[in-house]
């Protein structure tokens, strides 16, 4: 009983660290939104999405403690992130292979 | 919350106890926010599938969510995107003072975080009723008679936006129902530099609930 918690080992980001990472998730969130603002044609999802990965990588790895914690965790995520990527795909695949491409969605 | 593994010490300083089927402290740390991961999965192949079906719908009718999307005000999808990173952020910082154990600021960014899902939620409601009230809405009850109802089948978009954005907002109330939680055990002083797996495990949860918006929002409000 006498084993303490949570001992030493732990990684303590720093403060600032945290309000880093908010400041370019800020950033990132104008940047998102003057892209829109220009038509690059079906480039302006790519870029979208892009941004939001970038966002969301910050996320995991620093406020969620991915980048010090135990690669399990990260395994698990894309584990998850790679099955989807596996849905997607093959609905492509499928939806836009079609011989007859009428309205049948 | 259960009160046998809780006890204080003559000092009053509060300590938890491991239960029993944990070797020991840091096993059963580990094990809870194993538990919590595993449940982020499913919570993204849920939101995935929904990712899934609008990217694809997106691409076979671009007319729909482009006509769509106008009616999305992207200020309040921009200023809702603010508000919940910073309450990403206090939720990481309650973490970070339980660790150096100063329960006061884990309190203070227990409430700002609070504070924030109420104000992603006000402005949710200030959203969702402007739709309602238009009859922007989703299959049969669309009633909206401007003269954007003449692109076919346009109630489609307001089905993926109620949908996704019903889903997303079910899930901040599940959250700030946790975090009430945390306040109450936060004020009973359960959280310090030994112990604090229940901040961490709700607040993996919270960041979840953060990321999904990052995805929503550019895909709602910006790709028209």
């Amino acid at each position: 009983m006498a084993h303490d918690h949570h001992d030493n080992e732990h990684h303590i980001i720093p403060l600032g660290t945290y309000f880093k990472v908010l400041g370019a998730l800020l950033v990132l969130t104008v940047l998102t939104v003057a892209a829109s603002r220009f038509d690059f044609g079906s480039f302006n999802t790519i870029i979208n999405i892009g941004i939001a990965s970038i966002k969301a990588s910050l996320v995991l790895a620093i406020f969620m403690h991915l980048k010090y914690d135990d690669r399990l965790y990260l395994v698990l995520i894309l584990t998850s992130v790679f099955f989807l990527i596996v849905m997607y795909f093959f609905s492509v695949l499928d939806l836009f292979t079609r011989i007859s491409q009428g309205p049948i969605l | 919350m259960s009160t046998a593994n809780v006890s204080h010490s003559s000092s009053g300083e509060y300590h938890h106890h491991t239960a029993h089927h944990f070797e020991n402290a840091e096993a059963e740390y580990n094990a809870s926010k194993f538990g919590v991961w595993l449940f982020l999965c499913t919570e993204i192949l849920m939101f995935g599938g929904l990712f899934v079906g609008y990217i694809i719908y997106h691409q076979r009718y671009p007319e729909i969510f482009h006509t769509g999307a106008k009616f999305l005000d992207w200020r309040l999808g921009a200023t809702n995107t603010v508000v919940l990173l910073i309450s990403s952020l206090t939720m990481a910082l309650s973490i970070y003072y339980a660790q150096v154990n100063n329960k006061k600021m884990v309190l203070v960014n227990l409430y700002v975080t609070l504070a924030c899902a109420f104000v992603f939620l006000g402005i949710k409601w200030i959203e969702w009723s402007h739709k309602i009230h238009e009859g922007l809405l989703p299959g049969r009850l669309f009633h909206y008679d401007g003269p954007e109802a003449a692109v076919k089948d346009l109630p489609m978009y307001f089905g993926f936006y109620f949908g996704m954005t019903g889903l997303h907002a079910s899930h901040v109330i599940c959250g700030m129902a946790l975090i009430v939680w945390l306040i109450v055990r936060a004020h009973k002083g359960h959280f310090g530099k030994n112990y604090w797996t229940p901040l961490e495990c709700v607040g993996l949860f919270w960041h979840l609930v953060d990321l999904i918006w990052i995805y929503l929002f550019p895909l709602l409000y910006l790709i028209g």
